[in-house]
């Protein structure tokens, strides 16, 4: 890397040195299994003006969502920030700490002002000014409303911070709050795109980060501001056990002979009828064939949907939802023609009356006719 | 053909005397009232979700064959109603949009249909020979082929429609629902109810069924309660959040009452049962006939009547 080249960068970074940076993007690379050369690759990478940069907060999390994302392999994480995003502060994946990596943060959303993707994971406590979530001597609170006002958009990824997740079950004693509702009530209008789930797959998100970095626009969401994509669908709908729920044959109990035949899962607490996920059709990041909770023979238990996971017992039987009933079912009261009514029997007989007497008149015409020739 | 006016007189008085001994209520049968170890189900049609796993778990568990709608192209087991070959349904109410559940207007609501085991069956009463008996003990109106001679008075007699004639069949039976008896004989419960998911079908005691359903009456919407699945005080519970009731229970005392009881959100005869009376048709028919026929009193002096009119006709043919 020339020296101009970092001129264009140290910006970015805020009072790094050139040389600890190319340091730095090789620790990267190292860390993620790259070869050494791959550090200049990395700091090439970097300047490159296209790409939309990205700022990840955490707040009341367990790094969960994280975690999956490193195990994603098309695109690998690392392509992805190195090649699609430039992931300017992580609180994991940030080599820098302590005050490098909060300068390379306060920089960045100083040079890429409504520009940059606002990534945040966990929700954040809002009780007693938010004291129960501190970052570098600040509150989680207040360093979301610093940095969403000036993002592009926000992508809450995981249950915590898309609908409150495991902090906010009851009886919430941090006051643990979605991402969205902490920015309604501070009046902060920039979009957010919740990515559900504990922890959401690693493609939902990466999915839509693409679709935002190709397209350059944020992909179609559903009520709950959830990508169409991937949370269009009830698992009820796509599961491979669906069959058997048909068929009216449930495990009862773990490790029973139904249980282990693969029998539906509804009465161990499957919350698959009313927990709108894509889990059935990609299963869960890169683990296998037939691993996600059901396929291994647990029920599901709602982790996407608001209200479920996290809030409604385990085992206990989830509601169906359906929006409407297929016409497939006979009804209680079958169709039926209905019979003629006295006003439409009139009409039709004075209408058939006249034409007859019409054809009479003309017949007897025709006769005279006939009658005159001759 | 003369007839004197004294002659007349004594007729009249004596069919009045007849009719007079009807209208007294000493006469009318006594109301049938539920055996105490009576059988059957709560079927709460707010709870149930319209999977239809008790429609193919009672055709898997009594043999029956597929049944379609369209014969002409037989590929899926899709019955509009209850027949020869379908003893349980789930029927299916929609009004307008039919968005939500459980609402009369714009809404929808499930219904499950087969054999009510009525406290005092019209089907018995009606038929001729016996073949359909109502046992004293559960209350299970059940049905025996060695005696049936084919009349088929049951199907008209059934208010709900249920008995079905095997039209297609060279040796015909009836057919309906008989509370899976060969399974209650081995200790199982009905296969609809074991294999509801819900605890929209709940197989117990109709006397502790009927105080599960007065229970429910009495529950706030919206709070959680706790639902018995399969059976009563069973294992099995389910949790869930009460939506609001017609409160009725349906098959109380509806047709002289039911061992199958319903509850549900929208009115029942929106759900296609028929609007019946507190009094049964067979105790309304057999009112009539068990007076009529009292210790033969009335057919004699009728007989009676019509051999004097006779007699005093062709004395002069002599």
């Amino acid at each position: 890397m020339k020296n101009k080249d970092f001129k264009v960068l140290s910006q970015h970074l805020g009072g790094v040195s050139r040389r600890d940076f190319l340091k730095y993007c090789s620790i990267v690379a190292a860390g993620m299994g790259l070869p050494l050369g791959a550090g200049a690759q990395i700091a090439e990478a970097v300047v490159n003006p296209k790409r939309p940069p990205v700022i990840w907060l955490s707040a009341q999390e367990c790094t969960g969502c994280t975690e999956s994302l490193l195990r994603a392999t098309h695109p690998t994480l690392e392509h992805l920030i190195l090649d699609l995003i430039s992931l300017d502060y992580h609180e994991t994946l940030s080599t820098p700490s302590g005050h490098q990596a909060e300068e390379a943060r306060a920089a960045s959303i100083k040079a890429n002002k409504g520009k940059f993707i606002l990534v945040v994971d966990g929700a954040i406590p809002v009780k007693d000014n938010g004291i129960y979530c501190m970052i570098a001597g600040r509150t989680a609170l207040d360093i979301l409303k610093d940095t969403a006002k000036d993002a592009a958009a926000i992508i809450a990824i995981g249950s915590c911070s898309s609908w409150g997740g495991v902090p906010s079950a009851d009886p919430n004693p941090t006051g643990a709050t979605p991402v969205h509702k902490v920015l309604a009530d501070a009046g902060i209008k920039t979009p957010v795109i919740n990515i559900p789930g504990c922890p959401p797959n690693p493609y939902n998100f990466l999915s839509t980060v693409l679709y935002y970095v190709t397209f350059k626009k944020l992909p179609e969401l559903d009520k709950l501001a959830r990508p169409m994509f991937a949370y269009g669908r009830l698992i009820h709908e796509n599961c491979e056990r669906r069959p058997h729920f048909d068929a009216g044959r449930f495990a009862t109990e773990f490790g029973d002979e139904n249980h282990r035949k693969g029998y539906c899962l509804y009465k161990l607490g499957c919350k698959g009828p009313e927990t709108h996920a894509n889990c059935p059709s990609i299963l869960f990041g890169d683990t296998g064939a037939g691993t996600w909770p059901v396929g291994t023979g647990h029920p599901c238990f709602g982790c996407t949907e608001k209200g479920i996971g996290f809030h409604k017992p385990l085992f206990s039987r989830a509601s169906l939802h359906m929006v409407t009933p297929p016409d497939t079912y006979p009804h209680t009261q079958e169709q039926q023609g209905k019979g003629a009514t006295i006003a439409g029997v009139v009409v039709a007989a004075a209408a058939a009356g006249a034409a007859f007497a019409a054809v009479n008149k003309v017949a007897g015409k025709l006769g005279e006719d006939e009658k005159g020739k001759k | 053909m003369e007839i004197k006016r004294r002659d007349f007189l004594k007729v009249a008085a004596a069919g009045g005397l007849l009719v007079a001994s009807n209208a007294h209520p000493a006469l009318a049968r006594d109301p049938k009232t539920r055996s105490k170890d009576a059988l059957g189900f709560l079927y709460d049609s707010t709870v149930c979700t319209g999977c239809k796993a008790c429609v193919s778990a009672c055709k898997q568990y009594n043999e029956m064959p597929q049944s379609s709608s369209s014969p002409q192209d037989p590929l899926w087991d899709n019955p509009l109603d209850t027949d020869s070959k379908t003893y349980n349904i789930i029927k299916l109410y929609k009004n307008g949009t039919g968005e939500i559940k459980d609402r009369e207007q714009d809404g929808h609501a499930y219904v499950k249909r087969q054999c009510m085991h009525c406290v005092d069956p019209a089907c018995v009463s009606a038929c001729p020979v016996s073949a359909l008996t109502k046992d004293p003990k559960n209350g299970v109106v059940s049905y025996n082929k060695s005696a049936c001679i084919g009349c088929r008075y049951c199907q008209l007699a059934c208010p709900y429609n249920i008995p079905k004639f095997e039209f297609e069949k060279t040796f015909p039976q009836i057919r309906k629902c008989q509370l899976c008896s060969h399974r209650l004989e081995k200790g199982e419960i009905p296969a609809c109810a074991e294999f509801c998911p819900t605890g929209a079908t709940v197989f117990g005691k109709v006397e502790d069924l009927l105080a599960e359903a007065r229970k429910r009456l009495q529950y706030k919407p919206g709070s959680k309660q706790v639902y018995p699945v399969e059976r009563l005080n069973g294992k099995a519970v389910a949790e869930r959040e009460v939506t609001p009731y017609i409160p009725q229970v349906y098959g109380e005392k509806e047709g002289g009452g039911t061992q199958i009881l319903y509850l549900a959100g929208v009115p029942f005869d929106k759900l296609g049962m028929p609007m019946l009376g507190e009094r049964s048709d067979a105790q309304r028919s057999e009112t009539i006939q068990h007076a009529i026929y009292k210790g033969m009193v009335a057919p004699i002096i009728f007989l009676g009547g019509l051999l004097y009119v006779v007699h005093k006709n062709t004395k002069d043919h002599k």
